[in-house]
């Protein structure tokens, strides 16, 4: 019984939504909005309460075993210290919440995201190896498209941009599509699989 | 919040069916019907075949590598999925066999995710699975946690985990965005043997350069039937080959039609 119930819920909201997809009618895209954002919603809610309380949990027993402990205290006071100024203060203006946000929080993460292009960086020099053919053309190509893209590309000759965007637009775009059609083949059986039942390991397994 | 029943509304000028959306719901309905005719009625008079895989046949050297070297495995199905996604749904039934051997093998198996409603379900996926192979006192639940729902924090919060813990294999499997490449590069570092794979066209070229083995495309969602050997799920797949051959068909004839009538626009929907 723990395993049929949610299997009719979802095998019945599944269903609903494919049949509302193909309505303009104003009560279908109500119903749909109404299942999509204020069910998800809540059921988003309640498991944000279970994630943070096994979020604080994991992360005081790690700062009682004393593993990791500067991190965990970091990552602790974030939990309880950005709800409580929010509360205090409100979140709009200068708040104390804006200012952490945007002085800490913000730098922060662009911090983590500049690491990308030492990444890129170390990424391609590994990747584009001439090791074989099929590696010496990708690394031609990524020449084309490194050349194409800097402004030495247009100063050289106009016939490298315009190469390199017959790249972008037949081979790689053909090659990307062939790959969609794949991904939304998968995407349909997967969920037919999910939604007749066939496919229960999302229930903890039990195929 | 209110749950009222506004939406019964009864407004007459407008339509129920969307007449622009039936050549959609003619594909719909033909691929359900050959997905659910492959299904039930060919799966027990024919035998499944699925051309190897070289991500998912090195899933079993990844677990057993963890397990020679006393080191964890770390799987984490990224941060742009959520569960409502069949990405996610397919990385969650990837993440049930691969739990299955961590917990005859007695490996650490860690999932950090962005999102609670995929940690909830991934922790009732992975105990199950602990108990289906006879071991549910292995079961950790922490390992399988909630990090943060922000993009950098997670892949921050990921990064350090592979940097402390030194994972011996690592599994991207799922919708990844931007952090696909901080992780995949962080795992090379740490020296471990990683299988990536999602459906994001983009990140796809990354997790190629900078991982072992890249399931792509349509590998990824066959992975559940390739594991398992379940008849049911591999006959889906072979509706999946079947879909595959009448789109084939169906763009060849409007080449060839686009070829003498360069005007006529019939196939776009």
């Amino acid at each position: 019984m723990t395993r049929k119930i949610p299997q009719i819920v979802c095998a019945l909201f599944g269903v609903t939504l494919f049949v509302l997809y193909f309505s303009q009618h104003p009560s279908a895209k109500s119903l749909n909005l109404t299942i999509l954002n204020e069910y998800f919603q809540i059921i988003f809610a309640f498991t944000l309460l279970v994630g943070v309380v096994s979020f604080v949990k994991i992360n005081l027993k790690a700062v009682e075993r004393g593993e990791d402990r500067p991190y965990r205290i970091v990552s602790l006071l974030g939990v309880f210290v950005m709800p409580l100024l929010a509360l205090i203060w409100g979140i709009k203006g200068d708040a104390p919440f804006m200012w952490v946000f945007e002085n800490i929080q913000v730098p922060m993460q662009a911090t983590v995201f500049a690491l990308l292009a030492f990444f890129v960086a170390s990424a391609s020099f590994r990747g584009f190896r001439a090791r074989s053919v099929q590696a010496t053309i990708l690394l031609a190509a990524a020449l084309i498209m490194l050349i194409s893209r800097s402004s030495i590309g247009d100063m050289l000759t106009d016939e490298i941009p315009q190469f390199a965007d017959w790249i972008r637009s037949y081979p790689s775009m053909s090659a990307r599509r062939a790959i969609l059609i794949g991904i939304g083949l998968g995407s349909l059986t997967t969920s037919l699989r999910v939604i007749v039942g066939i496919e229960r390991t999302w229930l903890g397994g039990d195929k | 919040m209110v749950l009222s029943l506004a939406f019964f509304t009864f407004v007459p000028a407008v339509a129920w069916f969307d007449i622009s959306k039936l050549p959609v719901l003619i594909f719909a309905l033909i691929s359900i019907i050959i997905v659910l005719y492959t299904t039930f009625y060919k799966k027990s008079r024919e035998k499944f075949k699925v051309r190897e895989i070289a991500g998912l046949k090195a899933v079993e050297n990844a677990i057993g590598r963890a397990t020679e070297m006393a080191r964890p495995i770390l799987y984490t199905p990224g941060w742009g999925g959520d569960i409502q996604r069949p990405t996610t749904i397919a990385s969650l039934n990837i993440l049930s066999h691969i739990a299955e051997k961590t917990a005859r093998y007695n490996c650490d198996l860690i999932f950090p995710t962005h999102d609670p409603v995929i940690m909830s379900v991934a922790q009732e996926v992975v105990r199950e699975s602990y108990a289906r192979a006879g071991f549910i006192d292995r079961f950790k639940e922490d390992n399988i946690s909630y990090v943060t729902s922000s993009q950098f924090g997670y892949a921050a919060a990921v990064e350090g985990l592979i940097i402390r813990l030194k994972p011996a294999s690592i599994f991207l499997l799922g919708t990844f965005e931007a952090e696909s490449l901080i992780l995949a590069e962080t795992g090379n570092i740490a020296g471990a043997i990683q299988i990536a794979g999602t459906d994001s066209t983009i990140q796809l070229s990354f997790f190629i350069v900078a991982c072992d083995y890249t399931l792509i495309g349509e590998e990824l969602f066959a992975a559940s039937g390739y594991l398992s050997g379940d008849k049911s799920i591999l006959a889906s797949i072979r509706a999946q080959d079947i879909l595959k051959i009448i789109l084939f068909i169906f763009i060849i004839a409007a080449v060839i039609w686009a070829s003498f009538d360069p005007a006529a626009d019939w196939w776009l929907f």
